[in-house]
């Protein structure tokens, strides 16, 4: 075996052009996204962080997802973890390395080194571990390196001036392998790692981050440097789940959304009226109200009506699958034949369970997997329980924006805090997102002469040609129905007043319910909404 | 390569067989060094008393990842019981002697 390991060869490579360069996939979920393509293809990306922050999974999953995905084996070097903590680590995320090491995808080095055992006698080179390298990467014809991490070297050997001159010479190495590489650093206390590898790494720098908030963590991800490559500049949340790492990425840092023109029902034509024709597909509703004004039935409605090829999602943050079918079934809504048929899936969830990120995640997975058309979340609100407003609005905006990449219309619904009953709009939360917001429609429940009626009005449409008309809202077993308000000069009448003035007008040969107040008498002891 | 010399034995304590192994990537000349440090320092120290078996890995790679070697020269002390381990060309001859346990 020959090998080209000139004393500190640093290899003068042409100036590459400013833009695309060559970049490997890392099959890691929003990182691709995020660095538009992959890491820089035969070069070394450096990733850093504190301990526990997940950089080893991330450079095991870049080395996996090659050697299973894109046909590219990879070599790993491992200087903490044994081969079985390797292992193990793999496993969870779904793949067995010891089957992988077997079938000549992966092959596995522990390098290990004990100060104590190590007497420094005259001078030496790394070159023990270069042939290490080199055979690792030959027996497998690697295309992908992990180094995890390489600074124990420094706890190992005692002159640091040969080991930073060989750390520079083995960078220069792996490009001149034309190896795609991935060296991981200790988070240093003033620099970016505790050794200085970022002086050897000059091609793509990724931070990781772990932060305990509120007793929450949350992981977060941040391409620091990227030579030749447009990338996201901000933090990303990242999460490790059971599938590897995902990152969220703010899908597009830009409105380039495509608009439809098409329109899709409420699942109720008196609604659709109201919005001058249904929603719009692929725009997101908000659907504002009091506890008991009917938000849930609203989503419910729109999330049962599909056609025959199209799927849903409920995300219910307050009651659990059971218990929405039997709700809504009351109201003449059959939601569990939906959900046999595989055309809605309901998913609960507590939003106290987990962090904002988590909730974030297991959605973007349920709807990657099930690829509904519709998505509908009941209530947002609850998650100011774990979150303050503008990593709620973070979210939302995150949320939405995925939704509205993929076409899917989105509902949310939100109440009001109990010192907004009655109006149900100003709350936190929706002022927070209604930026974000296609279409608002706000539900009011009041109560008047000894009844609680519902009224419903769309606040804003964009795009449409809505009714301004605050419209009475009944939900009885036979679901969700709009009736034209009877109003008089001083309001209008709901309930049973306007049963009572529907009985007058029909017994006077009244025609249908108008809504000009002109027409219609006042009446004295009819309930009357002021408006 | 392997050298064996007389029983002369002036310290009584040492009077067993040492084995070494001794890690060098090619005939570079830093590999040259460490041979000739260490025949020299055994012919003053263990005269006729030790055995230096001597590793190219460039011919044997794979023996790296088996014996651990990171740093060339490595100088492995197999015999006697507990084995030790020298970095470096061997030219600081009391740094060798220390490091495995020779006095």
């Amino acid at each position: 075996m020959s090998l080209s390991t000139q004393e500190l060869n640093f290899p003068t490579r042409p100036l590459k052009a400013p833009l695309g360069i060559a970049q490997a996939l890392t099959g890691i979920s929003g990182l691709d996204e995020l660095t538009s393509g992959g890491l820089p293809r035969g070069r070394p990306t450096l990733l850093c962080g504190g301990a526990g922050c997940g950089k080893t999974v991330l450079g095991l999953e870049f080395l996996v997802r090659g050697a299973t995905q894109y046909g590219e084996p990879g070599a790993i070097f491992t200087f903490e973890e044994s081969i079985e903590e390797l292992a193990t680590n793999v496993a969870s995320f779904g793949f067995d390395l010891r089957r992988l090491i077997s079938q000549g995808r992966l092959a596995v080095d522990h390098v290990q080194i004990d100060r104590h055992q190590i007497e420094e006698a005259g001078d030496y080179d790394l070159e023990g571990l270069f042939i290490r390298l080199a055979h690792a990467i030959d027996s497998v014809g690697a295309k992908r390196v992990l180094l995890d991490t390489p600074e124990v070297l420094f706890a190992g050997l005692a002159n640091k001036d040969i080991l930073r001159s060989e750390l520079r010479r083995l960078l220069g190495w792996l490009k001149d392998k034309g190896v795609t590489a991935v060296i991981t650093g200790e988070r240093g206390e003033s620099s970016l790692t505790r050794n200085g590898l970022e002086e050897y790494v000059s091609d793509c720098v990724i931070l990781l981050d772990l932060r305990v908030h509120d007793q929450i963590s949350t992981r977060r991800l941040r391409v620091i440097k990227y030579r030749g490559a447009r990338h996201g500049t901000d933090e990303y949340p990242f999460l490790i789940g059971d599938k590897g790492i995902s990152v969220l990425p703010l899908s597009s840092l830009q409105l380039v959304h495509e608009a439809s023109a098409e329109r899709i029902s409420s699942g109720n034509s008196e609604l659709d009226r109201l919005l001058g024709g249904g929603y719009y597909r692929g725009s997101t509703i908000l659907v504002s109200g009091g506890s008991g004004s009917g938000k849930t039935s609203v989503g419910a409605c729109l999330a049962s009506t599909r056609m025959r090829d199209e799927r849903a999602i409920f995300f219910s943050f307050e009651e659990s699958p059971a218990q929405l079918i039997r709700n809504m079934s009351s109201i003449g809504m059959d939601l569990a034949s939906l959900v046999e048929r595989q055309q809605l899936r309901i998913i609960s969830t507590r939003p106290s369970g987990f962090g904002l990120e988590n909730h974030l995640f297991t959605m973007y997975q349920a709807i990657d997997e099930f690829k509904p058309s519709v998505v509908v979340l009941d209530p947002i609100t609850d998650f100011s329980a774990i979150g303050n407003r503008s990593e709620i609005r973070a979210m939302m905006t995150r949320l939405v924006d995925h939704l509205k990449t993929q076409g899917i219309t989105a509902l949310l619904t939100s109440a009001p805090g109990p010192a907004m009953l009655g109006e149900g709009s100003n709350t936190e939360a929706d002022a927070g997102i209604s930026s974000l917001i296609d279409t608002w429609i706000v539900l009011q429940s009041f109560e008047v002469a000894g009844e609680r009626n519902r009224a419903v009005s769309v606040r804003k449409s964009r795009g449409t040609a809505h009714s301004n008309q605050i419209r009475e809202f009944v939900i009885s077993d036979r679901g969700l129905s709009l009736i034209n308000t009877y109003r008089d000069a001083a309001g209008f009448v709901t309930g049973s007043a306007r049963e009572a003035q529907q009985r007058h007008d029909a017994a006077n040969g009244g025609g249908a319910a108008n809504n000009d107040p002109g027409k219609r008498p006042g009446r004295a002891g009819a309930a009357k909404v002021p408006l | 390569m392997t050298a064996a010399g007389g029983r002369q034995s002036k310290k009584p304590e040492i009077r067993c067989e040492y084995v070494f192994r001794l890690f060098v990537s090619g005939a570079t000349p830093r590999s040259q060094r460490a041979i000739d440090n260490l025949q020299t320092l055994c012919e003053v120290h263990l005269p006729g008393r030790h055995r230096i078996e001597v590793v190219d890995l460039y011919q044997s790679p794979e023996r790296a990842h088996d014996e651990q070697i990171i740093a060339i020269p490595t100088l492995l002390k197999i015999e006697p019981f507990p084995p030790r381990r020298v970095i470096g060309d061997l030219s600081q001859v009391d740094k060798v002697l220390h490091g495995l346990d020779i006095r």
